[in-house]
């Protein structure tokens, strides 16, 4: 049995052990791992997120087990430090000794740390390990101000870093621009606007000549003259390659450091292997992840002698989000080739810069840059990797076409060879194949056979839409058709209800769908009749999820929460008394939602009628915190009481929320109103919201929180009240009717060709001609409002459901509580089976 | 608690004995509703479409809550199936095999009405 000792445990060492397993076995092939820091390899690429969620754990590559699964033995916390290449073994800085067949550095880099003087004070550090991290999150927490040196990616990303240490941050770079060999000026501008706006300060042509303070650092001086005060230094000025080990050992190096390996990554020693940043491949140092998994994978198969293609180089292109900001570089990005033709287009508003370098024949397209969307990297990508030929205007790539016939260079016309996924290394003909030869029909299904999209996730949408255009191809059509029950999509069911005057589910499956329904399509079914009819929602009772059923939320345990209504979060005294001696007698938990209003939580199926009841004996009513409909406009306090509002913005709010009530739609509402600028209702992170200017409102429109926030985008500016309400109306049934099931009204109109400048269209200018219709749809659904919960409690037949036995009138003894703070909590999911 | 080793499927041929549980017209149409039988919870479903009746455990493997009941019924292909409220987690209405998991499977029960009342069987 051959044993391959691999020296340093990153991320390429990962990926060499990885694919080294999948080749061949335990068996042939002993593998030894020296990490020098005390962790299993972890994912450097995504270190900022350590300052969020400060967990290892989340950043680790495979968890420990992981090896031990592989057999694989991994030595945390040991440094080689040196290789005698003729007995052919290591020696650990312990003294031990160990003998190899094969030896793979993948030792990486060290942070290159400028000549400057003071460098060595406390409050120095630089950006590259998990203790790098640990050291700077301690020393943040006794100052306020840090900075960072180096306005490369990595130094972005560490000024972000320190913004969530809640530091005053500064970017300085010695460049006259960001990015400097991804971006040029006008791309550098708009990164630097952008990241400015975050509260992140950029210094550029800024030639740091000291590290001021005594032994602990109190500031910097610039050659300039300048100086910055600040209390901390993260130094992210690149990479050099961890080299040391070539001299003992005997290696050749490259011009600029690293281990010099031909292209099957071997060194001058045959029996060495250097990949990622530790090797130097015609002098060139590979500082990005994906090269170093190829190496990987490269050597792994020329160690176990497998046919293997050669490394020939890699492509700097890079696809990456920001600080929040999307930024992209590929080909020759700056037009260095002679005679390039660069195009651009700048959008200051937006924050969108885009660049495209076309060659002097106008036929092939070298590389950009794109700032602030990303949306066109993949493609644009490539189209210069694989020199296909660009359009008569080939400014189109980047702004698109502008009226007749979309242009060429869809996804279709890629050759089979066009590398999609760069971690995985799937190509366009990989992805073709196995959808053909597996008949695969489901995305999840193409990505888990062929490995596309599961390393970075960067070519996810590429991915998508070859599956898409593969299947459509072959003649499959891919309609969003709701399940396999209907073969129609929500907006053709909601047009067939309406116009067919459809009024049940059962009806409906009868005439247009087949066999006997899902919990996909009946809640779907249901939403849809309760948008278009506003009946009942408890007469479709077993087509509803159990939140719509028993018109509460369903919690752990089985118990429910119940959420009367507080429009725009105004509450008497009498009104919170009620709630407090509601929650006393039914001994229910009670917290302040995100919405302004209280949740009781902890409420036993039986007792959710009286506890009904009671609150709407005392003036309330259902909150319909179950729906996806309306939950709450949240409101300021305004211009009532507020030194600064302008208008009374909880009047407004009241007046929307008791609008819009009970409508049920797609998926959940959540409005705002801000009786000024400083926004204090949040009103441009919901799905509507509503900011007071001297003249009126500002209305925007499709925010969003949750997993994935978006700010909402202006509708309308300074607008009077009344029209403020049409356009809503407007909007929100246009929404209601259009979106599919369980799309917020972000991701609707994510998918809205068009975008916010269409949807203006149809609401504000109304080009479809449909604005009054809309309006007469929404006053409908208005007129038919009730409190569900009312009506609930007043029919005799529908209160028999809310009982946990329909033949006993007992609990449920399976239902546990226990205390947490003076109030009830549910028994853990786990705890209940044992 | 032992609840989850509480429930076994029960043929038909090993039934010992039939409980009558409520009148047929009290079950919803296409849904489900939850009895107590002796110290078990069963959820019947009155699955009008197929016109077939249906008993299962009421309790959900997945996270061990006491939900089956509420949870809305459908078909994968033929299989008539109930998906559980909290996770969607879905079952056989027919075999108790989990249709989306790896979840152990949910144990069924014999039904039968006679003189519109449903009757569980029980072993």
């Amino acid at each position: 049995m051959k044993r391959i000792i691999v020296v340093g445990n990153g991320m390429v060492s990962h990926k060499f052990c990885l694919k080294l397993r999948t080749i061949a076995g335990s068996d042939t092939y002993e593998v030894v791992i020296y990490g020098e820091e005390t962790w299993p390899a972890y994912d450097r690429v995504h270190l900022s997120e350590y300052f969020t969620e400060q967990s290892v754990d989340k950043l680790l590559m495979a968890p420990s087990d992981w090896y031990q699964d592989q057999n694989i033995t991994l030595k945390t916390g040991q440094l080689i430090i040196s290789i005698d290449p003729q007995q052919r073994t290591v020696l650990t800085h312990e003294g031990k000794t160990d003998h190899y067949d094969y030896l793979v550095l993948a030792t990486g880099s060290r942070p290159f740390v400028p000549k400057i003087d003071g460098v060595e004070k406390r409050g120095v550090f630089v950006y590259r390990t998990i203790e790098d991290l640990d050291q700077i999150i301690s020393y943040a927490k006794n100052i306020k101000r840090g900075a960072v040196l180096g306005g490369g990616l990595l130094g972005l990303e560490a000024a972000k870093a320190l913004l969530d240490l809640n530091l005053d941050a500064q970017v300085i770079e010695f460049a006259p621009r960001l990015m400097p060999r991804q971006l040029d000026e006008a791309g550098s501008n708009t990164l630097k606007s952008e990241i400015e706006s975050l509260g992140i300060e950029i210094l550029l042509n800024k030639n740091t000549s000291k590290v001021a303070g005594t032994d602990q650092m109190a500031g910097l001086e610039f050659a300039d003259g300048s100086q910055l005060d600040t209390e901390m230094l993260v130094i992210s000025c690149g990479i050099i390659s961890r080299d040391e080990l070539a001299e003992s050992a005997g290696l050749e190096k490259g011009a600029r450091g690293g281990f010099k390996v031909n292209e099957y990554l071997q060194t001058n020693d045959p029996n060495i292997y250097a990949v990622g940043e530790a090797a130097a491949f015609n002098d060139m140092i590979y500082g990005l992840v994906a090269p170093g998994y190829d190496m990987a994978e490269i050597a792994a198969n020329h160690i176990t002698d497998q046919a293997s293609k050669t490394f020939t180089g890699a492509d700097m292109s890079t696809k990456l989000k920001l600080i929040g900001v999307e930024v992209g570089s590929f080909g020759d990005a700056l037009g260095d080739t002679p005679g390039s033709i660069p195009i651009s287009f700048e959008d200051k508003n937006s924050g969108i810069y885009k660049r495209i370098n076309i060659s002097s024949d106008k036929k092939h397209l070298l590389g950009g840059i794109l700032v602030g969307d990303t949306s066109d990297y993949g493609m644009l990508l490539q189209i210069t990797q694989n020199s296909m030929a660009i359009p008569p205007n080939p400014e189109d790539l980047i702004l698109g076409t502008r009226g007749g016939q979309a242009n060429g260079n869809t996804i279709l016309d890629l050759p089979d060879t066009a590398q999609i996924c760069s971690c995985e290394n799937v190509s366009k003909g990989d992805l073709v194949d196995a959808i053909k030869s597996q008949n695969i029909t489901d995305l999840k299904e193409l990505r888990n056979c062929t490995g596309a999209g599961t390393g970075c996730g960067a070519c996810s949408p590429m991915v998508g839409d070859i599956f898409s255009a593969q299947l459509k191809e072959m003649g499959q059509t891919v309609r969003k058709t709701l399940c396999p029950h209907f073969d129609y999509t929500r907006q053709e069911l909601y047009s067939l209800i309406k116009v067919k005057g459809i009024k049940t589910y059962n009806e409906l499956l009868d005439q247009y769908g087949e066999g006997d329904g899902c919990e996909t399509c009946k809640p779907a079914v249901a939403s849809l009749l309760a948008s278009i009819w506003n009946d009942k929602i408890l007469k479709q009772e077993t087509i509803q999820d159990t939140n719509d059923r028993f018109l509460a939320n369903i919690q752990k345990g089985g118990s429910y929460s119940v959420v009367p209504r507080v429009p725009g979060g105004e509450i008497t005294p009498e009104k919170l008394i009620a709630i407090g001696t509601v929650a006393k007698k039914y001994d229910l938990y009670t917290k302040i939602t995100g919405g302004q209003r209280i949740d009781m939580f902890g409420a036993r199926l039986n007792d959710l009628p009286k506890i009904w009841r009671e609150l709407i004996d005392a003036g309330f009513e259902s909150g319909h915190a179950y729906g996806k409909s309306l939950r709450t406009v949240k409101s300021c306090v305004g211009s009532t009481w507020c030194r600064y509002g302008l208008h009374d913005s909880v009047s407004y709010a009241i007046e929307i929320e008791d609008r819009y009530k009970g409508i049920r739609s797609p998926h959940k509402l959540k409005g705002g109103v801000s009786g000024c600028r400083r926004e204090c209702a949040e009103a441009q992170a919901k799905d509507f919201g509503l900011i007071a200017t001297e003249l009126g409102y500002n209305l925007y429109v499709c925010g969003n929180g949750g997993a994935n926030p978006q700010h909402a985008k202006l509708l309308a500016g300074d607008i009077d009240e009344k029209t403020a309400i049409k356009y809503l109306d407007r909007f929100l049934m246009f929404y209601i009717q259009t979106a599919e099931p369980l799309n917020r009204t972000a991701v609707w109109l994510n998918k809205l060709d068009g975008g916010i400048d269409y949807l203006r269209e149809v609401v504000v200018e109304d080009s479809l001609g449909i604005g009054e219709d809309l309006e007469k749809d929404m006053q409908a659904l208005i007129a038919a409002y009730h409190c569900e919960w009312k009506e609930a409690i007043n029919d005799e037949k529908m209160m028999k459901r809310f009982s946990h036995f329909a033949n006993s009138d007992d609990y449920d003894p399976t239902q546990q509580f226990s205390s947490m703070r003076e109030m009830k909590k549910p028994a853990g999911w786990e705890s209940i089976s044992k | 608690m032992t609840e989850l080793t509480t429930y076994k499927t029960t043929t038909p041929a090993e039934v010992s004995k039939w409980i009558a549980t409520l009148p047929a017209d009290e079950f919803p149409e296409n849904g489900g509703l939850n009895v107590k039988v002796e110290d078990l919870q069963i959820a019947i479903f009155n699955f009008t479409r197929r016109n077939e009746w249906f008993a299962t455990q009421n309790l959900c493997p997945h996270k061990q809550q006491m939900i089956l009941s509420r949870g809305m019924i459908g078909s994968d292909g033929d299989e008539p199936k109930v998906a559980c409220p909290f996770h969607k987690k879905t079952f056989s209405l027919k075999t108790g095999e989990n249709l989306n998991g790896d979840e152990c499977p949910i144990a069924t029960y014999p039904v039968k009405v006679e003189g519109g009342t449903v009757y569980v069987g029980i072993a």
